[in-house]
């Protein structure tokens, strides 16, 4: 009787500590879209570091695959229940939408990490558009006036990141393309050859065979990321014709640096989830203190890295990628 | 007694005229569908998927079904990679290791399945999750890159008649093969047809029905395996990510082959032809600038064709 009493006056104890600790530590969620892709994994060490600086208690979650809203749907609803009055998420799809405002309605905020949706009150993420014209621009000054046989490894059908660095590479090459609104991909005579790599070294080889199988004289390739670019290099490798090729690609992982460095893709433009996940954090601490939430757009920045500077282009080299790049250095 | 297994039933003829029809279809689009080049990259596109689908096959010709492989294969060819990089085992060391960790999830799924009885369906919705975790722990979710030759040598090339052959194909065709003989000429092949006829009367008769249940499962086990020697071999790294895709992609491919998902029919050459009309499709369509959805939309028309034949032939042999 007398232990049990002793347990339960403190658990009540620990109790009553805990909830007067939470009112004064902001709780701050960050939901990814998987939790095993590299990207993510540094985004989450960034949330970490940036909230153990700000005394901010950090909850993780993350779907179980690229496209699990269900998932993620859960990590809200949980995050929610647990607390946590900022919501920062990187969205796997539209399906969060009447989650995300059920959960603002309750006076939490919810921004936006890397890929957008309507309805948050934020967005912290790469201009995925202007990735594209980089290495659009880049591509072209590297071509040096040669009639462009293109093929292009996208990622898969309807996704915007998709559409917005296909056609931002087509509007920097100089070519007609829809604008960074458009979730379609825009096509041209001189791209010969679209595949779908899911942005997956595997499927972006077998996507690259077949293209060069329809065309053997391309010359310039545009990948949706590096690992794609990878899976490119290796089919044209393979088939004898990787040199004289242009490889160009988005994200900027260490890895994707490595291979830059290394020839195996020309340029690449390198994005910085790590400043996403921080200043998304900073907002969360921000809201929490001053009741004042973050609003608008924020370009998180993006930078071309080359193996090779050119005339009229303005880039940096592997060893600046090296310093800010995300993954295992 | 009647062996079910060597009726030909019109529906293993299925598949057969698919692949004929889609390459006729294809080579009047492009005429560079049916160059041997070409050929000859759609079979090393297929090769992972086919080889995982022969221990697929083996699988549900005992009415059971495997939802572990891709994620199997993925641990797999992280084991194999990372002993042999970052470990500085041998490479014929590593891969025997490889082996042995698929064979050995082969093993718990098939123990499961016999002795705890329980569907094979739950089992390897279990193990699926399992060897996908252990993957992304092991490998901290990082690519292993900078593989020595020897894991790679499979996936090289040889010339013949002017096209480039990957040894990879040859081992899948091999396998194929020798699978296909052994299900038919001895007398433990001949049991797993009979097994996943009806279970009772293969007891009845006399035949080990677990012991049986559980050497399938391990030999699926080694087959994904050395389906994850021919993934690293041919994309030179060792990838947490692969086999996402490729676990139902097996079950695409061994239901276009005209296996039955009830058990006890099918020829296991007909999953090679399945797994290669995917790979026909895909590379048909992007030699004729086609979205790949589309390829998605026929692959899945397809399926459910296949499986129509399937019911149509069991209600006509009743």
């Amino acid at each position: 009787m007398k232990l049990i009493a002793r347990t339960l006056v403190l658990s009540a104890v620990t109790l009553a500590a805990s909830a007067a600790f939470a009112q004064t530590q902001p709780v701050i969620g960050l939901i990814t879209k998987t939790d095993t892709n590299p990207f993510f994994v540094k985004m989450k060490e960034g949330a970490e570091a940036e909230a153990k600086k700000a005394g901010a208690k950090l909850l993780t979650a993350a779907g179980k695959q690229d496209g699990d809203t269900a998932g993620q749907i859960a990590a809200i609803e949980n995050m929610v229940s647990a607390g946590a009055k900022t919501i920062l998420i990187t969205s796997s799809g539209d399906a969060i939408i009447p989650t995300v405002k059920k959960v603002q309605a309750k006076g939490v905020q919810v921004i936006a990490l890397d890929s957008p949706f309507d309805g948050a009150d934020a967005l912290f993420a790469t201009d995925n558009y202007k990735a594209g014209v980089l290495i659009g621009q880049y591509a072209k000054a590297a071509l040096g006036g040669r009639p462009a046989v293109i093929a292009t490894l996208d990622l898969f059908p309807g996704h915007p990141v998709g559409a917005q660095r296909h056609n931002g590479f087509m509007k920097g090459f100089g070519l007609a393309a829809a604008d960074a609104k458009s979730n379609e991909l825009s096509k041209d005579a001189s791209i010969v050859c679209m595949a779908d790599s899911f942005g997956d070294a595997a499927k972006g080889q077998t996507g690259m065979e077949n293209c060069l199988q329809k065309n053997p004289n391309i010359n310039l390739v545009y990948t949706i990321n590096e690992p794609a670019a990878a899976g490119a290099f290796n089919a044209l490798k393979k088939a004898g014709k990787e040199k004289g090729v242009t490889i160009v690609s988005v994200d900027g992982g260490c890895q994707g640096i490595r291979d830059t460095a290394a020839g195996i893709i020309t340029a690449t433009s390198q994005q910085y989830p790590l400043k996403m996940a921080s200043m998304g954090v900073a907002a969360g601490v921000e809201y929490a203190k001053t009741g004042k939430k973050a609003s608008g757009y924020v370009d998180t920045g993006v930078t071309l890295i080359a193996g090779k500077a050119l005339a009229g282009v303005d880039s940096k080299d592997t060893k600046v990628g090296t310093d800010l790049c995300w993954g295992n250095k | 007694m009647s062996t079910p297994s060597r009726q030909i039933p019109w529906g293993a003829l299925g598949p057969w005229i698919a692949l004929l029809a889609a390459s006729t279809f294809f080579a009047t689009q492009s005429d560079r569908f049916l160059t041997g080049e070409n050929l000859s990259l759609v079979l090393q596109q297929v090769m992972v998927v086919g080889v995982l689908a022969i221990g697929q096959t083996l699988i549900i010709l005992t009415a059971g079904i495997d939802l572990s492989c891709g994620m199997v294969m993925a641990l797999g060819s992280m084991v194999v990679t990372k002993l042999a990089v970052e470990n500085g085992l041998h490479p014929m060391l590593a891969m025997l290791c490889g082996l042995l960790v698929t064979s050995g999830f082969g093993l718990i799924n098939g123990l499961l399945v016999t002795r705890a009885r329980l569907p094979s369906f739950i089992v390897t919705l279990g193990t699926m999750n399992i060897a996908f975790a252990v993957t992304q722990i092991y490998s901290k979710s990082q690519t292993v890159s900078n593989l020595p030759a020897a894991l790679t040598n499979i996936g090289n090339t040889f010339t013949l008649g002017g096209t480039e052959i990957s040894w990879g194909t040859i081992l899948m065709v091999a396998l194929y093969v020798g699978v296909w003989r052994w299900l038919n000429d001895t007398s433990p092949g001949r049991h797993i047809y009979a097994v996943g006829n009806s279970p009772e009367a293969a007891r009845l008769t006399g035949i080990p029905v677990e012991r049986v249940l559980v050497g399938v499962y391990v030999l699926a086990g080694l087959c994904y395996g050395l389906a994850s020697l021919l993934s690293i071999a041919r994309t030179g790294v060792g990838d947490p990510q692969a086999g996402q895709t490729e676990n139902l992609d097996t079950i695409t491919a061994v239901v276009l082959g005209g296996t039955s998902l009830f058990g006890g029919r099918g020829i296991i050459l007909g999953s090679l032809v399945g797994a290669v009309i995917v790979g026909v499709f895909r590379n048909g369509l992007t030699l004729m600038g086609v979205a790949s959805v589309v390829q998605t939309l026929i692959t899945g028309v397809l399926v459910i064709l296949a499986v129509l034949a399937d019911q149509m032939s069991r209600k006509g042999a009743r």
